[in-house]
């Protein structure tokens, strides 16, 4: 839920990076966080399994600039991608602004993409909120592997609404910030709508 | 859609700030915070020192979800509140409808004293963020040439 205060003249919005486990969701945001000058942005907190692997979920603010006087200010969060974290997926799509859905685009992790995709879709309902209302953008990452699937085909396989596509090779920031600026674009939007 | 925005005006905000001001003074605390749930910082008062507030709200939220669902799963409805104790720093929270009440305190206070002059602010500043909440629609429908003025053009320049 986006959080207005007219006091202090700020807009803080949450956005969610969802997907299967190792497509890069972590990857987005260490990219974001690295490509950021140091004072738009706050500390990169990553809740991770001894092995990197995201437990609970990674955070980090970031200031954007200003609106018609209003600071505003991106909460954007990934989830744990394994599939027994649910309980916790869940959790961290509370009070969410807008989604991001990255898709590992190698052909062995088409199952879990799909997967996964239903899993977003369910929980969002869980939560009240339904994914052909909300701003979502969907990223086909790691594009620079061998064995990826066209991107028409991927796209015709994931795509569930008029949502924008982007293709990513997150590990070098190709396509990273714009995903994030489409997502952001279209929580603004909601946000001039309401 | 999303739902509609959470907003706080300027006059209720200063009365919740003043609600946790005088909290901070009478239970000694270090700090006192008020978080959304969702992990935003609404309001603090008290010495962060080089404290970072913005990650240590979306942790606080984060430990609330987590001990709620585990009460949930025992059984219970809610874990009203969560308490850490440290060796010498120590963090109680209070949950107040979709709020967080977060004190931070050390060995100058107990845990006994938090509890109980908390107890007394979360119900102010319950009845405040009720207020916040019900007036947030007709606040935003008043203030609409704000964001209704938004413009694409606005939206691109935060990416230049």
């Amino acid at each position: 839920m986006t959080f207005i205060n007219y006091a202090s003249r700020e807009i803080n919005c949450k956005i969610v990076y969802y997907g299967p486990g190792l497509c890069g969701k972590t990857t987005n945001l260490q990219h974001i966080y690295d490509s950021t000058a140091q004072e738009a942005k706050g500390k990169l907190i990553s809740l991770a399994t001894e092995t990197d692997r995201t437990l609970f979920f990674d955070f980090m603010p970031l200031e954007l600039g200003t609106v018609r006087g209003f600071k505003t200010r991106f909460h954007l969060y990934t989830v744990p991608g394994q599939v027994y974290y649910d309980a916790s997926r869940k959790l961290i799509l509370k009070g969410v602004d807008g989604v991001v859905f990255v898709a590992d685009s190698q052909e062995e992790r088409m199952d879990a993409n799909i997967e996964s995709l239903y899993n977003l879709e369910e929980n969002l309902q869980t939560q009240g909120y339904d994914l052909m209302k909300l701003p979502y953008v969907l990223q086909l990452n790691k594009r620079d592997l061998p064995n990826v699937i066209p991107m028409d085909e991927l796209a015709h396989e994931l795509k569930r609404k008029d949502e924008p596509v982007f293709e990513a090779v997150a590990a070098n920031g190709t396509g990273v910030f714009d995903t994030l600026k489409a997502v952001a674009k279209q929580v603004l939007t909601e946000l001039r709508k309401s | 859609m999303a739902q509609m925005p959470f907003i706080i005006q300027e006059q209720q905000f200063q009365r919740m700030k003043s609600v946790i001001a005088r909290l901070c003074v009478e239970c000694a605390a270090r700090v006192v915070f008020l978080v959304d749930r969702d992990g935003q910082t609404i309001a603090f008062h008290g010495d962060i020192g080089d404290m970072d507030t913005t990650s240590f709200s979306s942790l606080a939220a984060g430990n609330v979800a987590a001990t709620s669902s585990m009460a949930k799963l025992i059984g219970e409805e809610t874990f009203p509140s969560v308490v850490h104790e440290g060796e010498r720093e120590s963090i109680f929270i209070s949950v107040i409808g979709r709020s967080l009440l977060v004190v931070v305190f050390d060995e100058n206070s107990t845990l006994g004293l938090v509890k109980i002059r908390a107890k007394k602010a979360s119900h102010e500043v319950a009845a405040i963020l009720e207020e916040a909440v019900s007036e947030s629609s007709a606040f935003a429908m008043s203030q609409n040439s704000v964001f209704s003025e938004i413009t694409d053009e606005d939206i691109d320049s935060l990416f230049s």
